[in-house]
C-alpha cells in the first residue's frame, strides 16, 4: 500500500501527501481518497482538494477541538484529532475500487481566428498544421488536477512531438474557450483570462460552469479526448450551449 | 428602496466569509480580506456572522439610504459621516431614511466592513454571496459597486424593534448606539512595523540557513503590487539550498510562497486554489487581519511560533467571538 504523511498547512488546513512522483497509482490513491470525502459528509471536514500527488482537507478546528476527555490532563489539539479520524478512513479505504473518470471528448476548431499560433506551433516544430492537428487529436489525456482557474485542468499525455514553449509576452485578453498549448502541457482556457499559452483552436464546450451543481466540466481523473470541428460546427454547438444555459 | 450608490469608493465588493465546496474545481475562496472585522460587523447588527457584507479599500463610497437601515462599520480607520457629522464607527447605528453616509479616506489601516441587519438580498452563487471579480460571478452582479447601484435590503426583526424604540423619539438622521466593540478588540492594527506571526511551512528547511534567518528577522515593505490575491513584499532575497521542481498542490489564506526570484508572497482571499511554489511560511490565522489592514508602503516583520501555539491562538479567539457575540446579544436585548 502507499504510504502517506500528514502535513499541517494552516491551522484549518492539511496536506495529505502520497510522495513527490507523478505515477498512476499515486493519481489513483489521490482520486480514491478525494471521491471518499465528496460522496461522504465527515462532521467537521468542509472540503478535499485533489492535486498531483497530494489531497488536501479543509477543516473546521473547532469542531476537532471538542469532545476533549475531560478526564485526561493531555490536551489533544485539533490537528492530532483530525489525524486519527483520517488516518482511519485511509486504511478502510486500502482495499476499495474507485470507478474510473469519466471520458469526456471536447470538440475543438483549430487554426484560423480561434488558433492564431498554430502555425508557429507547427513551423516550430517542423510539422505542417494539419499534422499538428492530429497529433493533438489523437492523445489521450488524463485530468491530473483542477487548478489555476475555476475549471482549468492540468491535463498529462500530449505528445512531445507539438511541445511549444510560452509567447514571450501573454496575451491579455484569451477568450474562455481557447485551446493552447504550454511546454509539454495542453489546457484549455475556462474563463476570458491573460495568459501566455500558444492558442491552437478554440472549444464552444463551457469548461466552467457556476450555476451547474458540478461547475467545472472536468473532474480530476477523467480522460480527456480533443475532436477536430469546422467552423459551422462549432456555431451550431455555440447556439445548443446558449440554448441550455443560465450562465451570463 | 435600498442603498443608493452615489459614489463607489476605490474597490468596494460584497463579500461573505468566502464560497466554500468547490476549490476542487478551481474555483477560489475569495471572501472578506479581514474576516474579523466582518464577523464583529455581522454580530453588531444581529445577522449570521456569515452574512455578506461591503468590503471598501482605501477610500470608501457615498450610499444615500432610501429605507431606514440599521447598520455597522468596522475595520479601518475610515472617516465617515452624515450631514457633516461623525458617524462613529464599531458600533451599531441607526440609519434614517433619506440620510446620506459619506464614507472617505483610511486613516489607519486599509479595509472595513459595512454590514447591514437582516443582510443585502442578493441571490448566492455556488453557496456564497462573495464577489469574484475575475469570474465576473457572486456579490453585486459579480462585479466592484458602480455609482447608481440600489443595494436592496432583507428584511430584519431587529431593525423594525429599534425603529419603533426610537423612530420619533429624535430628527436626528442617524443614532449610534452608546456602546461598542471596546478599544482592546479593535486596535489590532496599530503600529509599525506591524509583527506577523507565522508557522514554518513544509519547504522552510529547504531554504538556506541565511535566508531562513532574514525571513525570520528582517523588515518586508509590502509593494503596490499588492491586491485580494496576493500581498507581494519587498526585502531581503530568499535561496533554496537546491532549485529543484515543485509539483503544484492546494495552497490556502496566508501562505507565503517565495517564486525563483526569491521575493516573498502571502497569498489572501483571492488566491487561487494551487500554487507550485516552495511554502517557507504560513500566517496564522489570528493575524490575517492585521495583514489584512496593512497598505502598500508599511513594513512587516514575521516572527515564527509553534504549530501547537497557533493552533491554541486560534481556538482562543473563537471563544472570545463567541463571548462577544453573547454579550452583543444580551446588549440588544437591554
Amino acid at each position: 500500500m502507499l504510504s502517506y504523511e500528514l502535513i499541517p498547512l494552516s491551522e484549518n488546513a492539511l496536506v495529505i501527501k502520497f510522495g513527490e512522483q507523478i505515477t498512476p497509482d499515486v493519481h489513483q490513491r489521490v482520486r480514491q481518497v478525494a471521491t471518499y470525502f465528496t460522496e461522504h459528509h465527515v462532521e467537521g471536514i468542509i472540503e478535499v482538494v485533489p492535486a498531483y500527488t497530494t489531497v488536501t482537507v479543509y477543516y473546521d478546528p473547532v469542531q476537532f477541538a471538542k469532545n476533549t476527555n475531560r478526564k485526561s490532563d493531555i490536551e489533544v489539539l485539533p490537528f492530532e484529532r483530525i489525524c486519527t479520524v483520517l488516518k482511519n478512513i485511509l486504511s478502510s479505504l486500502e482495499s476499495a475500487n474507485t470507478p474510473q473518470g469519466n471520458e469526456v471528448v471536447i470538440p475543438v476548431c483549430y487554426g484560423g481566428e480561434f488558433g492564431p499560433d498554430l502555425e508557429e506551433v507547427a513551423r516550430r516544430n517542423q510539422l505542417t498544421p494539419e499534422e499538428v492537428v492530429d497529433i493533438h487529436t489523437n492523445g489521450h489525456y488524463l485530468v491530473y488536477m483542477i487548478g489555476f482557474a475555476p475549471g482549468f485542468a492540468y491535463l498529462g499525455g500530449m505528445s512531445e512531438k507539438i511541445a511549444t514553449p510560452r509567447k514571450n509576452s501573454p496575451r491579455l485578453h484569451i477568450p474562455a474557450g481557447s485551446v493552447g498549448i504550454a511546454g509539454m502541457q495542453t489546457g484549455v482556457y475556462p474563463i476570458e483570462s491573460p495568459g501566455g499559452w500558444q492558442l491552437i483552436g478554440r472549444t464552444p464546450l463551457q469548461l466552467f460552469r457556476p450555476h451547474h451543481p458540478q461547475p467545472s466540466l472536468l473532474q480530476t481523473g477523467d480522460r480527456v479526448r480533443f475532436q477536430a470541428i469546422t467552423r459551422e460546427e462549432y456555431k451550431q454547438l455555440q447556439e445548443e450551449n446558449n440554448g441550455d444555459s443560465c450562465y451570463s | 428602496m435600498g442603498i443608493r450608490v452615489i459614489r463607489s469608493g476605490l474597490l468596494t465588493t460584497i463579500q461573505d466569509l468566502g464560497r466554500f465546496g468547490f476549490q476542487k474545481d478551481g474555483v477560489i475562496v475569495s471572501g472578506a480580506m479581514d474576516q474579523f472585522a466582518h464577523r464583529i460587523a455581522n454580530i453588531l447588527v444581529g445577522n449570521e456572522e456569515s452574512e455578506g457584507a461591503l468590503e471598501m479599500t482605501l477610500i470608501g463610497p457615498t450610499l444615500a439610504f432610501e429605507e431606514d437601515a440599521l447598520i455597522a462599520i468596522c475595520g479601518g480607520e475610515f472617516e465617515a459621516s452624515i450631514d457633516g457629522q461623525e458617524v462613529p464607527l464599531w458600533r451599531p447605528i441607526l440609519v434614517k431614511q433619506g440620510s446620506v453616509l459619506t464614507i472617505g479616506h483610511c486613516r489607519v489601516g486599509c479595509r472595513a466592513y459595512l454590514a447591514v441587519a437582516g443582510g443585502f438580498h442578493l441571490p448566492k452563487v455556488m453557496n456564497s454571496q462573495s464577489t469574484y471579480l475575475l469570474a465576473r460571478i457572486g456579490g453585486f452582479q459579480g462585479r466592484a459597486l458602480q455609482k447608481g447601484d440600489v443595494l436592496l435590503l432583507r428584511e430584519s426583526g431587529r431593525k423594525l424593534e429599534l425603529l419603533r424604540f426610537y423612530k420619533n423619539k429624535t430628527l436626528l438622521p442617524f443614532i449610534a448606539m452608546s456602546w461598542g466593540i471596546s478599544f482592546g478588540l479593535r486596535a489590532y492594527f496599530y503600529g509599525s512595523p506591524k509583527t506577523i506571526r507565522v508557522i514554518r511551512g513544509a519547504q522552510f528547511t529547504d531554504f538556506t540557513t541565511q535566508s531562513q534567518e532574514c525571513f525570520l528577522t528582517q523588515p518586508y515593505e509590502v509593494t503596490p503590487q499588492s491586491n485580494r490575491m496576493g500581498y507581494r513584499l519587498d526585502g531581503p532575497s530568499l535561496e533554496r539550498k537546491r532549485s529543484t521542481e515543485m509539483v503544484s498542490e492546494a495552497v490556502t489564506f496566508g501562505t507565503v510562497q517565495v517564486p525563483a526570484e526569491g521575493k516573498p508572497i502571502v497569498l489572501m482571499a483571492d488566491r487561487q486554489t494551487t500554487g507550485g511554489y516552495p511554502k517557507i511560511a504560513q500566517v496564522i490565522a489570528v493575524d490575517l487581519p492585521i495583514l489584512a489592514q496593512t497598505r502598500p508602503g508599511e513594513r512587516i516583520v514575521f516572527r515564527d511560533i509553534s504549530f501547537e501555539e497557533a493552533q491554541r491562538l486560534y481556538l482562543q479567539r473563537e471563544f472570545e467571538l463567541k463571548q462577544c457575540k453573547k454579550a452583543i446579544i444580551s446588549k440588544m436585548g437591554e
